[in-house]
């Protein structure tokens, strides 16, 4: 496939290494969304016009194109949401909040990102709740011995990404759902850095929740998933009323709220969104989610073998399955090579990454991060690793 | 000034920082400063005696041109009164704003004369004074008569 013909952002002469932060959009999103802003606009599940009728097809089918792309069971288990962020606060407030009790423990671990930590932090704290971490192996891995090691009578819930975003650890999520299954723990699977990527089944890994973001599997910002099991869902509080999602109320202030999914979707829902994530999953279809595991496998161990030749480098996570790089250069701040990089069009990310207490686990507080995706390039690779050699020339030119 | 020395002046002063370390003496007062958008992190101790700052140290961990820029503050602003170390900062700022400013007033801090240039590295250059200005704040909050 000519993906330089299919991203109009890959024709902009630069080199773009930061798929785990967002990813470009293929132009038949763009198209996908353009085309519902100028033949279709209409609300949805609203009017009896023809146009409006046009919008629920669109809108509704997505969910069947979702529930298709991760296996799930029944279209009522995908609900639209603003991003995996929301998803997580809507499980943890409108779920857990009912079944988490004073003392109960919260399984974690130190490399999630912030959005699979805060909700759980306040939770706690809310609920007098206890947080435990699960602890990771020399190469910051999570085993299944040691979630099994971490586990107590009192964990009520085990939340982990099925891919880090720091380390590109790869969870053995579908043990993990077994086990914890077997003692009535909950588990929600934060599929951020792992659904965009590989192929994903809900049903064989048993995932009692899983949330995902558009934007980071070539779909639009501002639109991701919550999946749940559908007799999870039923007991999810919605934590926003509001139009849509009610079924009738009355001036006594009772309220009958509609069926799942509709329930959890108050309020004119991202309708532009959610139809540009259609286009991004069959367009990920079309490449095949297969291939794409393998072509980020095949990049990785080419940027590896490459960089692994560099003595100035120092990479934290040499072993990852999945296409995510972190590392730094002896002596330079990863901002300053951030910037240096960027000298030559060669986007990257500085910093913690939001894994805020991933520092503590990994000795270092900051890397310089690559994270690659099916239409990176090993020539990019190259230019990258060419400027990277030279560390004299990194100190000159990165002011 | 040539550009050359000024990056040459800019490496030195990050990889050998003056005054950068630690200081738990509690006359300093200490701030931490830290830009949002990036991973700059510093914390600043300066001692303030009758008006005039005696001692500033730094410590923390921040990209070259912060670090530099910190370096280069300290030894700047050491020795000088409030009121003269609030001139001089206000005089900094309007050089990395591209406002008219006083090119005789700010010492080896002309090296970073043209780091309008790079847009995101504004801020680092800025930080140590966003810190020291809210140190300056506390200290006069402290001692208002």
């Amino acid at each position: 496939m000519d993906f330089k013909r299919d991203f109009p952002m890959l024709n902009k002469d630069l080199i773009y290494f930061d798929n785990g932060a967002t990813t470009f959009k293929p132009k038949c999103v763009i198209d996908a969304v353009t085309d519902y802003y100028t033949n279709y606009t209409a609300n949805a599940h609203r009017g009896d016009y023809n146009i409006s009728l046009k919008v629920d097809m669109a809108y509704e089918d997505v969910r069947d194109k979702v529930k298709e792309f991760i296996n799930a069971k029944h279209r009522e288990e995908i609900i639209f949401t603003s991003g995996a962020t929301d998803s997580l606060n809507m499980i943890a407030t409108g779920f857990f909040e009912n079944i988490i009790e004073s003392e109960d423990e919260i399984l974690i671990s130190d490399s999630e990102h912030a959005s699979n930590v805060l909700p759980w932090f306040r939770l706690a704290n809310k609920k007098g709740a206890v947080i435990r971490y699960v602890p990771l192996d020399s190469t910051f891995y999570i085993t299944i011995d040691n979630v099994i090691k971490a586990v107590t009578p009192r964990t009520k819930l085990i939340a982990l990404a099925a891919v880090t975003n720091v380390v590109g650890d790869v969870r053995p999520i579908k043990e993990i759902c077994e086990f914890a299954h077997k003692n009535n723990i909950f588990v929600v699977v934060d599929g951020a850095q792992s659904v965009p990527h590989k192929k994903t089944d809900v049903q064989d890994m048993d995932a009692d929740f899983l949330v995902f973001s558009a934007h980071k599997m070539c779909g639009p910002t501002g639109v991701g998933v919550l999946y749940g099991k559908k007799e999870l869902l039923e007991n999810l509080e919605p934590i926003n009323l509001g139009g849509g999602m009610n079924e009738s109320f009355d001036n006594e202030k009772q309220i009958y709220l509609k069926e799942l999914p509709t329930r959890l979707e108050a309020g004119t829902p991202n309708i532009a969104g959610v139809i540009g994530l259609g286009a991004a999953i069959d367009y990920l279809n079309k490449v095949g989610m297969d291939n794409i595991t393998i072509k980020e496998a095949q990049l990785k161990h080419y940027l590896i073998e490459k960089l692994t030749k560099i003595s100035h480098v120092d990479i934290i996570n040499p072993e990852c399955d999945s296409g995510i790089v972190a590392f730094n250069i002896d002596g330079i701040f990863p901002q300053d090579v951030a910037v240096y990089l960027d000298k030559y069009n060669i986007c990257v990310r500085a910093g913690n990454h939001c894994a805020k207490i991933l520092k503590k686990a990994i000795g270092v507080k900051n890397t310089v991060r690559v994270s690659l995706y099916f239409y990176n390039t090993f020539d990019e690779i190259d230019a990258l690793v060419e400027l990277l050699k030279d560390k004299e020339k990194i100190l000159k030119e990165m002011i | 000034m040539d550009p050359i020395l000024k990056r040459d002046i800019i490496l030195d002063n990050y990889t050998n920082p003056e005054n950068k370390e630690a200081v738990s003496n509690e006359a300093y007062i200490k701030v931490n400063s830290n830009n949002e958008s990036c991973i700059d992190n510093i914390d600043i101790y300066i001692l303030i005696e009758n008006g005039v700052l005696k001692d500033i140290k730094f410590d923390g961990e921040a990209c070259a041109i912060s670090t530099a820029s910190s370096s280069i503050m300290t030894k700047e602003l050491v020795g000088k009164t409030i009121k003269e170390a609030k001139e001089y900062i206000s005089n900094f700022e309007n050089m990395i704003e591209e406002r008219p400013y006083d090119i005789d007033n700010l010492g080896e801090s002309i090296v970073f004369d043209e780091i309008y240039k790079q847009a995101n590295r504004k801020t680092c250059a800025l930080l140590p004074y966003k810190g020291i200005m809210k140190a300056i704040l506390k200290y006069e909050e402290n001692h208002k008569e």
